[in-house]
């Protein structure tokens, strides 16, 4: 193959790893935009998502779409259901301190994996794509399936977007993440509020990791890189802001495919953490937020 | 006699409000000098451009003949110029005596000896009156004596200005006339510049006024001229006294 | 922290010592052996609670020390033959140096954004060694052969693989160690570190250069961890790439929360506390990091203090 296809190639595989890294970096990013809380545990609600859609796909195994499709539905809900529980258990108890939530989070990131170690155990499974539909360019055949997962995660962050600047749910939001006290004097259930952001947070990486699932398998240390690349993400986009998380997950997806083509994946990831650490050190806003002086 | 401490067309911008607008002031060493104006009309802002807690938008600021308007604020702080804090911030869980011995450990150039540090700490405590207090939590004390603590801190960094930012605010009466007492047997070694509201406690203590106003200096002058200045009543005493 | 009862301090902490000597001599070899290894990873536990605990940063990167010194004395010792005063030098000097950099560029930051970028940087490290992997034996490590771990001095020699020589190595730097750090936080510098901990602002309003405070701390909690590090591997004789990861960042967080936050002999109980509660359990499960999350969650909710931390506030208000 020549440099070009090869290029396009590269290009087409980084925009799905863009969109499905859109889809869990947001997550985490409206989690700690809105609730000041780093979710270290993200990754593996991420992981969850992808374990889950195999155990219902299995149970449901009729027809490879309807499975999928149960998945799709079920395996999100169940993930939120049990952000909803920790939420409610551990970080609200902590008063969202963001110092104690990390400790907390990662405890709970050890007790789901080694959870899902003990019931789903150490084998990576697959899960069938819902259709093989097989897309012929000129220099290579491409799956339809990756072609649909870039316009899914498209079409949700669309409707996230619309729901945070058009309704009434979203202005509630906004307004608990200015100022969470006023918000409360307002009438605002901010302890609500905190509950369904962390539980849709969580539920936006399931969904990215059931739509990954039939290219990638379930396996229990999933979570550990979506997480790495969420954190990049959301901190080169600027912490809490959709546009710039969308912007950035595009430009680490594409980069990511891009130079683990035609570099080492280790090396790869050494120079993209260090940069990252970099603009943390030298521009906490992001590379797309604006100044907060 | 050459100013202790001069600004020149000192501002800071907070957005678009200009909180200090061009301000050029002068501190003879040895003044009590007291700053009052109405709220927001930027004494605080003014006296944390000089203390080095913000960094100004422009102007200059001279301290003993030396331009300090780019050290940062613990520089100062080493020159000679302490603030004390108009909310108490005092270490709610240090003891009064660690509160104290912070300053009291650095500002010692001979250094090592517990000695040293333990004798300056009790001096200290024992001029604000809270030498019996030294091993209480300073986060237990009163309010009063937290404030007290604040001052003391202040007086142990052997300041050759010391600004004191609202000190009397929420005391009784009783600890007011202590207060300034303690206020004159400061500025026997130190030039004090001092924000106060209560204009009783300003006329008796100081030397001379200057009144803010929308972030610039309305008027300035001794306490009797400034009782009789119209421009000051309708700006600012007007507004407390009336 | 008040200059009242530095004799009972002293006693108390020369206690501990003596009571860990005269251990050496009564335990059956096993819990002999694993006493040792608590030891010299609770050093990592107090260089770890140098910063957390007395100055307030939550690092999540401190993996990167502990392995600067792991694998700056193997290393020097594996490929040059380096002697073992030399090799523990060598990566007593990593672990300061590579605290300095670290410092310089993370104290830029504060609060959460101090954790992920402590983090991020021990990732980066721990990618570093993974693709060295022909000097540093990638993800299987290096083992430390027997005969390069002979100390020796003047004319005696001292095999540091012998359980006795190892137990009594691990004493003496676990000793050394303690004893320094409650020098320094009895000192005016530890009252520093404990104002800045408290009201960071305020300190500088005392003419305190706070930075320079703190990156002198990172650097001694950063050396500490080394000097566990580089103990590590000449006495236990392995150097792994797993001590670089994540997971060893988070673990004396873990030990110093069970301990008790700023008391220096908290890290010591928490690493014994973690190390026998995950042996008695490993019997029924093999899900030891089960057991470690419910720990942090259980030990922030509930036990913020941790032990000696609610031993101190509820009886003995004068323990350092």
């Amino acid at each position: 193959m020549h440099f070009g296809p090869h290029l396009l190639l590269a290009a087409l595989e980084g925009l799905v790893t863009s969109a499905v890294l859109a889809l869990t970096a947001l997550g985490l990013s409206l989690v700690f935009g809105v609730m000041r809380v780093v979710n270290v545990a993200h990754g593996e609600f991420f992981m969850l998502g992808a374990v889950l859609a195999w155990a219902i796909s299995t149970a449901i195994s009729d027809h490879p779409a309807l499975g999928f499709l149960a998945a799709l539905v079920l395996a999100p809900l169940i993930v939120g259901l049990i952000a909803l529980v920790a939420e409610r258990l551990v970080l609200r108890r902590l008063n969202y301190n963001p110092e104690a939530t990390i400790v907390a989070t990662i405890g709970m990131l050890y007790i789901i994996q080694q959870l899902a170690l003990t019931f789903y155990g150490p084998e990576a499974r697959p899960v069938e794509a819902p259709f093989s539909y097989r897309i012929l360019l000129p220099w290579f055949g491409y799956s339809g399936y990756k072609l649909s997962i870039i316009a899914a995660s498209a079409f949700l962050l669309i409707a996230t977007w619309l729901v945070l600047t058009r309704t009434k749910i979203g202005l509630v939001m906004r307004a608990t993440q200015y100022d969470r006290e006023t918000a409360q004097a307002f009438g605002i259930p901010v302890e609500r509020v905190y509950a369904g952001v962390f539980a849709f947070g969580a539920m936006l990486a399931a969904v990215a990791a059931v739509l990954i699932v039939p290219i990638s398998q379930a396996h229990y240390l999933m979570g550990q890189d979506p997480l790495l690349l969420s954190f990049i993400v959301v901190i080169i986009g600027g912490l809490g802001s959709l546009r710039g998380t969308v912007v950035a997950a595009v430009l680490i997806g594409l980069s990511d495919g891009i130079i683990s083509v035609f570099f080492s994946p280790t090396l790869a990831k050494i120079i993209a953490t260090l940069l990252v650490a970099m603009v943390l050190v030298f521009r906490p806003q992001g590379l797309f937020g604006t100044s907060s002086r | 006699m050459m100013p202790l401490l001069t600004t020149k067309g000192l501002s800071r911008n907070f957005g678009g409000l200009r909180a200090v607008d061009g301000v050029d002031f002068a501190l003879m060493p040895g003044e009590i000098r007291a700053v009052i104006g109405p709220n927001g009309a930027g004494k605080t802002t003014f006296v944390s451009l000089v203390s080095g807690r913000i960094q100004p938008s422009s102007g200059m600021i001279v301290f003993d003949g030396a331009d300090i308007t780019s050290l940062p604020a613990y520089a100062r702080v080493r020159l000679g110029v302490a603030y004390t804090f108009q909310i108490t911030s005092v270490f709610a869980n240090l003891t009064a005596y660690d509160n104290v011995a912070l300053p009291v450990q650095r500002t010692l150039t001979d250094g090592r000896s517990k000695g040293a540090v333990h004798a300056g700490v009790m001096a200290a405590l024992e001029r604000t009156g809270l030498a019996d207090r030294a091993h209480m939590q300073a986060g237990h004390l009163s309010y009063g004596h937290q404030r007290l603590l604040e001052v003391a801190m202040g007086l142990a960094l052997k300041p050759r200005l010391l600004i004191l930012d609202e000190p009397t605010q929420g005391l009784a009466d009783s600890e007011i006339d202590n207060f300034i007492g303690l206020v004159r047997e400061i500025a026997n070694s130190a030039t004090v510049l001092l924000i106060e509201h209560n204009m009783p406690v300003v006329m008796q203590l100081a030397d001379r006024i200057t009144v803010f106003n929308a972030g610039r200096i309305l008027a300035e002058g001794t306490p009797e001229q400034i009782r009789a200045n119209a421009e000051v009543q309708d700006a600012y005493l007007g507004a407390t006294h009336g | 922290m008040s200059e009242a009862s530095p004799a009972k301090a002293y006693a108390l902490h020369l206690g501990v010592i003596a009571l860990l000597f005269a251990l050496s001599f009564v335990l059956p070899a096993y819990h002999h052996g694993l006493l040792a290894r608590i030891m010299v990873l609770a050093v990592f536990a107090m260089g770890y609670n140098m910063l957390f605990g007395y100055v307030g940063l939550l690092s999540l990167g401190h993996a990167m020390f502990f392995s600067a010194g792991l694998y700056g004395a193997g290393l020097t010792v594996y490929h040059f033959g380096w002697s073992v005063p030399a090799a523990f030098a060598a990566g007593l000097a990593c672990g300061a140096l590579l605290a300095l950099a670290i410092g310089l560029l993370a104290l830029r930051t504060s609060g959460v954004a101090f954790m992920i970028v402590t983090m991020m940087f021990a990732q980066v490290f721990y990618l570093v060694i993974l693709y060295f992997a022909a000097w540093t034996g990638g993800d299987q490590g290096l083992v430390v052969p027997q005969p390069a771990r002979i100390l020796v001095l003047g004319s005696a020699s001292l095999d540091l693989t012998n359980p006795t020589v190892r137990y009594m190595s691990a004493l003496a730097l676990f000793s050394i160690v303690l004893l320094v750090t409650l020098a320094i936080v009895r000192s005016r510098y530890g009252r520093v570190l404990v104002a800045i901990r408290e009201n960071e602002g305020r300190t500088k309003m005392l003419g305190y250069d706070t930075f320079s405070n703190k990156l002198a701390a990172v650097v001694v909690s950063g050396a500490i961890c080394a000097a566990s590090g580089a103990a590590y591997a000449l006495l236990f004789g392995y150097v792994g790439s797993s001590f670089a990861s994540v997971q060893y960042s988070i673990l004396p967080l873990l030990w110093v929360l069970l301990g008790g936050i700023a008391t220096t002999l908290g890290p010591l109980i928490g690493t014994l506390f973690m190390y026998y509660v995950v042996d008695v359990t490993s019997g029924y499960t093999s899900a030891y990091l089960l057991i470690v999350g419910i720990a942090l969650i259980l030990l922030v909710l509930f036990f913020p203090k941790g032990i000696l931390g609610t031993i101190r506030q509820r009886w003995l208000g004068w323990l350092p």
